[in-house]
């Protein structure tokens, strides 16, 4: 055989190293694989802003032709007297995160259909588990980035700003609805054939889950049906805390549900979400164990 | 090395017809050597490389890399080595050197030995021209390039390469050839799988020749031609023959003087393929076959060839056996299971 190639020089390769390795702890290793794993997601949005572009736009459009549209609407319409696009501001924070958080799992789709993951699954990563704490991350930051603007475009549009404790309410319940949602979306990107289906269900679940719930109108301006609906709805319980939160009185304590079950105030809502992100978490597990091992 | 014993693996089932990929498949690959698996597509080279590289677990056997046993340690076995796969998977947004910088922490390279061994790399596989581009502007072969770095990143014991040269233009090649050429010179073990004959003919120390998910041959490419022994000839009467024919005129030919053996190519048109003892015996072949009025459409002769082992052992080129399985694979599933 003979090959000519000049480019090539005949300096070490290296041998699997057979030096002891030195000792590194697992929660190092853990560290600098979802290190590596999340900055490559970020890399990734830096280098192709189009998906935070559009995840901020498409709410801000919502907020501002949605509040137009119900502008003139009588005073004292609404519960608590205020004006409709004050009310809308939180559906429309709770929905920015949501969509965002539902999409979590495409990124890790077409790694699947591209071949990418199994560069992953052959590396000796200390945890697989990294993989989905890297997705948890980056989703989680890059939904509060958007939701975080359309509080800004929100107050700055004359709805309000929420209370500085308030804002701490915003973030926390906003962080378990991500979680929640983002395991759900996790669980599909895992166990759907393609971005395809991925994609379709993001589409149908998206806009019912926003009208069967409290974003745009109250449990009062629904038909018995719809506010039982609603009343279930995850994302209702995330809208009604954070519509408290605007409130200069606000207590955890105050009723902000008249549910056709019951009345629950901000903590029960704030509790029905940790035990949902929990739950899910838990629910999906085993199939992200099942396909990442 | 590597030891690989009664490997099964079935795809399918349920709505689909199950797919017998492994059957019963055992290999011993010996440490410090470039070993070869040759077979058509679909005769279960990527299965068992997939098996191998933990990326899917077989349906019975057992695999064991270095005296570890890969199906109840597969974090030890990916540590000791580095794949690079059939379809290359990169990501176009990294340029890449940051793809081989995220390779490294995947490895837990140290960043002092990262930026070491990624210098290296680049010079090696002559990168520098390129690597701070973005993947998504990169060629076929530079693709090839910065994935066989991405392999090699952490010093690996054994390099495992699933048909790395489909496509790649003919420096590209030659830069892979040699690289791994220089790997098994410093005691790495390189395990490839081809569907091209004269790259496992010139590259590999031993092969196992794959075919239905067994392996039906094994040796070093020299001694399983020298197995064949003799010389070949390859023999038509008319364009298309059939069956019947072929088998008439082998009975006819097993008669003549010098020739050992005769196997009927069915998927050459009823060609016959025949082992010979010496030059002389193909015009003892033509003037045999005139005596009993039998024309001839062509006749040539050969030294054998990794191709006559496998159609030696199966009846039909390597080529033959490519084309038999265009339109019978199933891309979409295929490339499911693989997900």
């Amino acid at each position: 055989m003979t090959i000519t190639s000049p480019s090539v020089q005949s300096e070490s390769l290296g041998k699997g190293d057979q030096r002891p390795m030195p000792q590194v702890s697992a929660a190092s290793e853990i560290f600098q694989e979802t290190l590596a794993l999340t900055r490559r997601l970020f890399l990734q949005l830096i280098r192709r802003p189009s998906t935070l572009v559009a995840g901020i736009l498409q709410p801000l459009i919502w907020l501002i032709l949605f509040g137009a549209l119900f502008a003139n609407a009588p005073e004292g319409l609404l519960p608590g007297g205020g004006s409709y696009g004050r009310f809308l501001g939180a559906g429309v924070i709770v929905f920015t995160a949501f969509s965002a958080a539902l999409n979590a799992g495409l990124p890790v789709m077409f790694d699947r259909e591209f071949g990418f993951l199994n560069r992953l699954l052959v590396a000796p990563l200390r945890s697989r588990a990294s993989i989905v704490l890297a997705s948890v991350i980056y989703i989680t930051l890059l939904s509060l980035i958007q939701s975080l603007s359309i509080i800004v475009a929100a107050g700055l549009l004359g709805y309000g700003w929420p209370t500085l404790p308030g804002m701490l309410i915003v973030i926390l319940v906003l962080s378990l609805l991500i979680f929640a949602v983002t395991a759900l979306s996790l669980a599909l990107a895992f166990s759907l054939p393609g971005h395809i289906e991925l994609i379709a269900v993001i589409f149908i679940s998206n806009l019912p889950l926003l009208f069967a719930s409290t974003a745009l109108a109250p449990l009062s301006f629904m038909p018995r049906w719809l506010s039982w609906l609603a009343s279930i709805n995850p994302l209702t319980f995330a809208i009604e805390p954070i519509r408290a939160s605007y409130s200069n009185n606000f207590h955890l304590t105050d009723i902000v549900l008249i549910a056709p079950y019951g009345s629950l105030n901000s903590l029960t809502c704030i509790f029905i979400l940790a035990s949902l992100s929990l739950f899910l978490f838990l629910a999906v597990r085993p199939l992200l164990d099942r396909r990442l091992n | 090395m590597i030891e690989l014993k009664h490997l099964s693996k079935t795809y399918g089932g349920g709505k689909h017809q199950p797919v017998k990929a492994l059957n019963d498949l055992s290999l011993q690959v010996p440490e410090g050597m470039l070993y070869g698996i040759l077979g058509p597509n679909g005769s279960g080279k990527s299965t068992c490389l997939r098996i191998l590289c933990t990326l899917l677990a077989p349906d019975s056997g057992t695999v064991t890399v270095s005296g570890i046993d890969a199906l109840t340690q597969p974090r030890q076995v990916r540590r000791l080595m580095g794949y690079v796969a059939q379809d290359v998977a990169i990501d176009k947004i990294l340029t890449g050197r940051e793809l081989l910088s995220f390779q490294a922490d995947l490895y837990h390279l140290s960043s002092n030995k990262r930026d070491e061994r990624i210098s290296e790399l680049i010079d090696l596989l002559d990168m520098g021209e390129w690597v701070d581009r973005r993947c998504g502007s990169y060629s076929g072969g530079m693709r090839r390039r910065i994935d066989l770095a991405a392999g090699l990143l952490h010093s690996p014991q054994l390099l495992v390469l699933d048909e790395p040269t489909v496509g790649l233009d003919i420096e590209s090649r030659a830069v892979l050839w040699q690289v791994l050429c220089q790997l098994r010179d410093q005691g790495v073990t390189v395990l490839l799988s081809s569907h091209y004959l004269e790259e496992i003919d010139v590259l590999a120390d031993r092969l196992a020749i794959f075919d239905s998910g067994s392996v039906i041959a094994e040796g070093t490419p020299s001694d399983l031609k020298k197995a064949l022994g003799g010389e070949r000839i390859t023999l038509k009467v008319r364009e298309f023959s059939d069956l019947h024919e072929s088998a008439r005129l082998r009975n006819l030919l097993l008669e003549c003087p010098g020739v050992r053996d005769v196997v009927i190519n069915k998927s050459q048109g009823f060609s016959l393929n025949l082992l010979v003892d010496t030059q002389d015996v193909s015009e003892v072949i033509r003037r045999h076959l005139m005596d009993q009025d039998v024309p001839v459409f062509s006749l040539t002769q050969s030294r054998p060839s990794l191709d006559d082992v496998y159609l030696q052992a199966t009846g039909r080129t390597l080529m033959d056996a490519e084309l038999a399985v265009v339109g019978l694979r199933d891309p979409k599933a295929e490339r499911k299971q693989s997900m």
